[in-house]
């Protein structure tokens, strides 16, 4: 009786399951039975498979078919299990030979006419892929070079299903086949290993931890950027394209302050309120926080790609994204738009879309009080906990937050021009739709003056543009980096609170202004972290090995805010 | 008659033929009731066969063996029912099989027998 086995992988959230499918001919009426918890794009499997094997002039084994995929408990989606459903069909049928698919994960859906088609979150399933041990891979030629990003992985991209199989048979060479190889050797021979299970979580778990990753590639592989920040190093063809023109940070004139904010935001990973008048330059300015913070590292880079590859969201043409991602979800989003969510595939949210990057909520009293109290678990922990009947799926989102509000509902009231037409009660209802809990997790709160003639034309001699800063905030992190190299954190904010108390702890003097604060009920023990932490980015940046009574001061300033 | 119905006719006679040099031996053809046909009624040792037979005169519109679908298969075992009791008999075992044949250019048949489909 023939049975035939090939791998294909499984995503729940960004994480990759492996999965065998075995094909058996039986004797018996002419039909495909597809078993292992299949869901509708899945089961619809059955009609495309039938489809792209006879237009692609093979036979359709005129039996009874049965597919099973195992492990049989684990539910499985999507269009991407069509390919190696295909291969362990044909294989069963006798028309591929097993070696040629013994040990290689197919993933890829298959048009009608036996087109194979791309499909999304190829790169966390290759991971997987490679972290249980494959070798090679097979996809659709569109993902070829996303898959390639996982190192110790030979991937081929097939164009079509007929090409593969003339390829698979040894009847075509790669190339007449329409087959893409992707020869490991494309990768740089340090590039640091996928640790773990699944590579989103790494970072927090010890084994490839960060401080290891985030070593730099050999010298000819780091073109632009800072040592510890690969950019792109091993894929040229990314690091070739022209740069698209970055709004930079010097364009924001008139708010030194609120500058000053976002390069510690950036420097420390701390989140960020913005309050004022409309124009004063809320947006312009969140919307210049990424081009301060330094590229993704390797580990990092692969993690925002794995979560855009699994939205659906990378950009066109390169494969890896190695700049923080910017993600401004508008204010009538709801919940599952902005921490993830779905009933069958789980998508992450704009939460998770920022991981590693900055997530902007312009006009956030704006937002529903219920999506905006989502995000707490989310700044506690850095990542996305969607449980649903039969599976749990975690989206890493450590992201840094920017919340803009107006100061009321008219949104002309400010310090200078009292022309606010609000009641005070208005006023409060308007800012209190920000939650405490939500406001006492931001570090950094600034409240924009309106800016006028005579300072935007003074300031334009000190407004640094956006790569000056850039460089202090990662020589900034670079400091963070090496008070942080034994332990699992790579940012200030991301410190425990009780390592904070012990490792950590500022000098008695230092201490002694948020002493003062909270005496007088200005500050909650958790705002003293918080302020502790903002103090060692502070030091970081002003390159003293520990905070001083003047950081902590400035920091407590910062965390108080003013207005909100 | 049709050329299809002809095609059937012969295609049945074929499989009859083929049936009784396999060991079977035919106890009845063409048994009609209210709700249906049935082709062949056999016996194979202690095993009643209820045999349909499908012929067609090419594959271009599927295989014979494609043409029987669940409807089918459910309406096969309900008429092996009706025929044990229009004539009496008991059996311990019944099985349905299908016999799918395909006219060549010759004229000869390609016969195809799958056991026990329902």
């Amino acid at each position: 009786m023939p049975v035939a086995r090939t791998h294909s992988i499984a995503l729940v959230g960004v994480e990759g399951y492996p999965v065998e499918i075995e094909s058996d001919i039986a004797n018996g009426l002419p039909c495909l039975l597809l078993v292992g918890l299949p869901d509708t794009a899945l089961r619809e499997a059955r009609d495309r498979i039938r489809a792209a094997i006879i237009n692609s002039h093979e036979q359709w084994p005129q039996r009874r078919i049965t597919v099973g995929l195992s492990p049989a408990s684990l539910p499985k989606r999507g269009s991407g299990f069509d390919l190696g459903i295909t291969l362990s069909i044909l294989a069963a049928a006798g028309a591929v030979p097993p070696a040629a698919i013994d040990g290689v994960v197919f993933l890829g859906e298959l048009g009608l006419d036996g087109r194979v088609r791309p499909v999304r979150g190829v790169l966390p399933a290759m991971a997987a892929a490679g972290c249980a041990g494959f070798g090679k891979a097979v996809v659709a030629q569109p993902n070829a070079e996303e898959a390639a990003l996982v190192p110790g992985l030979r991937v081929a991209g097939a164009a079509t299903l007929a090409g593969l199989l003339a390829w698979l048979r040894g009847e075509l060479e790669a190339e007449d086949a329409g087959v893409v190889c992707v020869p490991d050797g494309n990768q740089s021979p340090d590039r640091p290993a996928m640790p773990g299970g699944a590579p989103p979580r790494a970072g927090r778990e010890g084994g490839g931890s960060p401080a290891t990753a985030g070593k730099s590639g050999p010298p000819g592989a780091v073109s632009a950027g800072p040592p510890g920040a690969v950019r792109a190093g091993p894929l040229g063809a990314v690091s070739a394209r022209p740069p698209r023109p970055r709004p930079d940070l010097s364009e924001v004139l008139g708010q030194p302050t609120a500058r000053r904010a976002a390069e510690i935001c950036a420097a420390g990973g701390h989140h960020l309120s913005l309050l004022g008048p409309p124009g004063a330059g809320k947006t312009m300015l969140a919307e210049r926080l990424p081009t301060v913070m330094p590229a993704l590292d390797q580990v990092a880079a692969l993690e925002v790609t794995s979560i855009h590859s699994v939205a659906g969201a990378l950009p066109a043409g390169s494969p890896l994204m190695t700049e923080p991602p910017f993600c401004a979800p508008h204010h009538t989003a709801t919940k599952a738009a902005i921490v993830g969510g779905g009933s069958g595939i789980l998508h992450p949210g704009a939460a998770s879309l920022a991981h590693r990057g900055c997530l902007f909520l312009d006009e956030a009293p704006e937002f529903a009080r219920d999506v905006l109290d989502a995000l707490r678990q989310p700044l506690e922990s850095g990542e996305v906990v969607l449980a649903r009947s039969g599976l749990t799926a975690r989206f890493p989102a450590r992201f840094t937050l920017v919340l803009a509000a107006n100061p009321c509902p008219c949104a002309k009231g400010s310090a200078v021009r009292a022309a606010c037409t609000c009641s005070p009660a208005a006023r409060r209802r308007y800012l209190a739709r920000l939650s405490g809990p939500l406001l006492d997790r931001v570090d950094v709160k600034v409240e924009l003056l309106p800016v006028g003639r005579a300072e935007l034309l003074s300031d334009r001699r000190f407004a640094e543009p956006s790569p000056v800063v850039a460089a202090r905030v990662t020589a900034a992190r670079e400091r963070t980096a090496a008070r942080l190299k034994d332990t699992p954190w790579r940012l200030n904010a991301e410190i425990p609170g009780s390592e904070l108390r012990q490792a950590f702890r500022p000098s008695p003097s230092a201490l002694a202004p948020l002493e003062r604060a909270m005496d007088r009920g200005q500050i909650s023990a958790r705002g003293v972290d918080r302020v502790i932490r903002v103090a060692w980015t502070l030091a970081d940046i002003a390159g003293i090995g520990r905070p001083t009574a003047s950081e902590t001061s400035y920091a407590l300033g910062l965390w108080l805010g003013v207005g909100l | 008659m049709n050329p299809k119905d002809e095609l059937g006719r012969a295609g049945e006679q074929v499989a009859a033929e083929y049936l009784e040099r396999a060991g079977l031996r035919v106890l009845d053809r063409n048994w009609r009731s209210a709700t249906g046909e049935i082709d062949i009624v056999a016996v194979e040792r202690q095993v009643l066969v209820v045999c349909e037979v499908k012929t067609r005169s090419g594959t271009g519109f599927g295989t014979p063996l494609e043409a029987i679908t669940r409807n089918k298969r459910a309406r096969l075992r309900r008429l092996a029912a009706q025929w044990l009791v229009a004539h009496g008999v008991l059996f311990d075992e019944i099985r349905i099989d299908v016999i799918g044949l395909v006219r060549d250019k010759a004229g000869d048949f390609q016969i195809e027998h799958v056991r026990g489909v329902g």
